[in-house]
């Protein structure tokens, strides 16, 4: 098994990352709206009920400030509680119980005391859903010190992170992505595969122009950077990030000295989101001596998310217009 | 609804027992006191809240615990963290802002926490202790464990949503947690009767299933003590939970920094008149369980343990500049 790989869906890959580690610790147990026989509302915990029974794979009322703060209690006296919180827009009701409670304990209390909590949220737009069930929030908890913050972007890196995640004695917001939840790559059997929590991965080497993104975007970076390649002979390094906090800014910047020109992308609002972050990094480091012109962001817009499709997807950043932006950067357009 | 007796011990308590509560009180009362005098000569760097008056509800109730129970605790925990058995020095030291703190100086007076002794902490955050409650007592309930959790909050916390959350999951989910409501009457300056459409809160029991208790009398240790003998008993025995309800007074205002303006003299002074560690030495003297000079005593040997943890918490060093840059992760 140890270097067997299956082709599998993101679902399937969250599902085996859970199970795995609940076979492997039997203090790892799910917590959420409709996980049990409904198999989870984007069906990624099908079949778990059955392997682990009601009380590892357990349904909730519909109370996300109760459940998170349960979870949260449960991690300080010895469980490791997932919490599948379904839609992340939800994550609002839970708000206290993460920021001031699991990010603050060990700190507050002078390093005692760890809450080990993953919480799953379905992020994202792309299913029509909507402007209530279609956000990608993690810039609000990249900013509270004592929080994880987890986007991978491919089923085999969901798998690694998940179980990374599952095993960090932190709390850790674990993104993962409605419109991607069938997405299908490679993905590792080996129960021991893991992959470490704040390292990126160079998706695409390339010498002209770097791209850094996370999660979602990371599918339509890739298109786009294949594009370029084959249409224009651009040669686009591919930063995945797949981590946000604790950020690998070490493979950021050496990736920008490298090629001198970057583009960030994310699917979050642009006011106020992580890229920004990662355009301040570059820009108060010595990369930015390296530059050859403006660090250049493309983000979703900053209006809700509408619903109907057409317009859902021209407040996104397109593989069109990510193709764009690269060629903008080296002066191709 | 049943309701407490006055002064009625209904168990048989070892004498040891019944002086060890006393002393308890007398620690939370001459705790809080001292620090207060200190806030008012500007020798405390933060904020403060006192359970001075409120002795006998925190003590009578987590007397009844046993070893190995939780508590989560709210703002004004002094009491519930003392009643806990923390170390009065380390405590000291924590108001203080000191290395030697049982934060190491980074949580203060709202923060105090004592995991070791299954004190799951105070919390700055009306009403955010109770979601961990009900987590822990989830962990006691999936690892049998047979231990139970108490959740203390304030009358203020009972119009947070979280309250009804929390009580509800662990009514469905039969957890061992009381949920006890320590009502002052007031949540800084508003009175409880203004903002619930109730008598009182234990009433609201009644919503989520579960039984629901009043302590008329929150200042009469026994009466407190009794009650919380029979819901440990129940609770623990996999009932799922209780709501209970004690009332009593804070002699001072919600923080050292309330002018009181809300309410009277007088009415502070009719409750001073009903001061509970004065009501549990009659009832000891009267039952015979104790002199007064050996309460006294008692009574003495806490100021100087006072005394002298705020000798340590003078003495203990600050903390270093690097402490706040570490413990934010686990590893």
């Amino acid at each position: 098994m140890e270097n067997e790989t299956k082709v599998m869906s993101v679902r399937d890959a969250i599902i085996l990352a859970m199970s795995e580690e609940m076979r492997r610790d039997e203090n790892v147990f799910l917590m959420g709206e409709d996980v049990g026989i409904f198999g989870g509302d984007f069906g990624t915990s099908v079949g778990m009920l059955q392997e682990f029974g009601k009380e590892r794979v357990r349904d909730t009322p519909i109370s996300e400030n109760a459940i998170s703060g349960c979870a949260i209690g449960a991690a300080m006296t010895g469980l490791r509680p997932i919490v599948d919180v379904t839609f992340m827009d939800f994550i609002v009701y839970m708000m206290d119980n993460i920021v001031n409670q699991a990010a603050k304990t060990r700190y507050m209390f002078g390093g005692k005391g760890q809450v080990p909590v993953v919480f799953r949220c379905a992020a994202g737009s792309g299913v029509g859903a909507a402007a209530q069930h279609s956000q990608s929030l993690e810039a609000w908890f990249t900013h509270i010190p004592g929080l994880k913050v987890v986007a991978p972007g491919t089923p085999a890196d969901v798998k690694g992170i998940l179980k990374s995640a599952i095993r960090d004695n932190n709390t850790v917001i674990f993104l993962e992505y409605k419109a991607q939840f069938n997405m299908k790559g490679e993905v590792p059997l080996d129960p021991e595969f893991t992959i470490p929590l704040g390292k990126a991965e160079l998706k695409r080497e390339g010498k002209d122009v770097t791209v850094v993104t996370y999660g979602r975007m990371l599918e339509r970076v890739l298109q786009a950077a294949d594009q370029v390649r084959e249409a224009e002979g651009v040669s686009v390094e591919v930063v995945d990030l797949r981590t946000l906090m604790p950020l690998d800014k070490e493979a950021i910047l050496n990736s920008v000295k490298k090629t001198g020109r970057v583009l960030l992308v994310n699917d979050a609002h642009k006011t106020g989101g992580f890229i920004g972050e990662i355009a301040a990094t570059i820009a108060e480091s010595d990369a930015f001596d390296y530059l050859d012109g403006r660090i250049l962001r493309l983000a979703a817009e900053d209006v809700p998310v509408p619903y109907n499709a057409k317009l859902e997807a021209a407040m996104l950043p397109s593989v069109e217009r990510i193709k764009k932006y690269i060629l903008k950067l080296v002066n191709k357009r | 609804m049943a309701k407490s007796k006055k002064s009625t011990a209904k168990q048989e308590i070892p004498k040891e027992k019944l002086l060890h509560m006393y002393k308890l009180m007398c620690d939370i009362r001459n705790f809080d006191e001292k620090v207060n005098y200190m806030v008012k000569r500007g020798q405390v760097p933060g904020m403060t809240h006192f359970s001075v008056g409120e002795e006998a509800a925190n003590v009578g109730a987590i007397a009844a615990l046993s070893k190995g129970d939780l508590i989560t605790s709210n703002h004004r925990g002094h009491g519930q963290a003392i009643a806990m058995e923390i170390g009065l020095n380390e405590m000291m030291a924590e108001i203080m802002g000191k290395a030697t703190g049982t934060c190491k100086g980074k949580g203060g007076s709202m923060h105090i926490a004592d995991l070791d002794k299954g004190n799951l902490g105070a919390n700055g955050i009306v009403g955010g202790g109770m979601g961990m409650a009900i987590g822990a007592a989830l962990t006691q309930q999936m690892k049998k464990t047979g231990k139970i959790v108490m959740c203390c909050f304030g009358d203020g916390a009972v119009n947070e949503g979280t309250f009804h959350e929390t009580m509800n999951m662990a009514s469905v989910w039969k957890l061992p947690v009381i949920f006890y409501s320590i009502n002052n009457f007031y949540g800084i300056s508003t009175p409880i009767s203004s903002v619930i459409n109730v008598d009182y809160n234990y009433q609201r029991a009644c919503a989520y299933g579960i039984p629901g208790h009043f302590i008329e009398d929150g200042n009469d240790l026994p009466a407190v003590y009794d009650k919380f003998v029979e819901l440990v008993d129940y609770v623990r025995s996999g009932n799922g939970p209780v709501l209970v309800e004690s009332l009593t007074y804070r002699w001072h205002g919600h923080s050292t920094s309330d002018p009181g303006k809300y309410r009277t003299k007088q009415e502070v002074d009719e409750w001073k008149k009903k001061d509970p560690i004065v009501k549990y030495k009659n009832y000891l003297i009267e039952n015979n369980q104790a002199t007064e000079e050996e309460l006294d005593e008692i009574d003495r040997k806490s100021m100087e343990a006072i005394e002298e943890s705020v000798k340590f918490a003078m003495e203990s060093p600050e903390p270093t500049l690097e402490s706040a840059f570490e413990d934010i992760f686990a590893d």
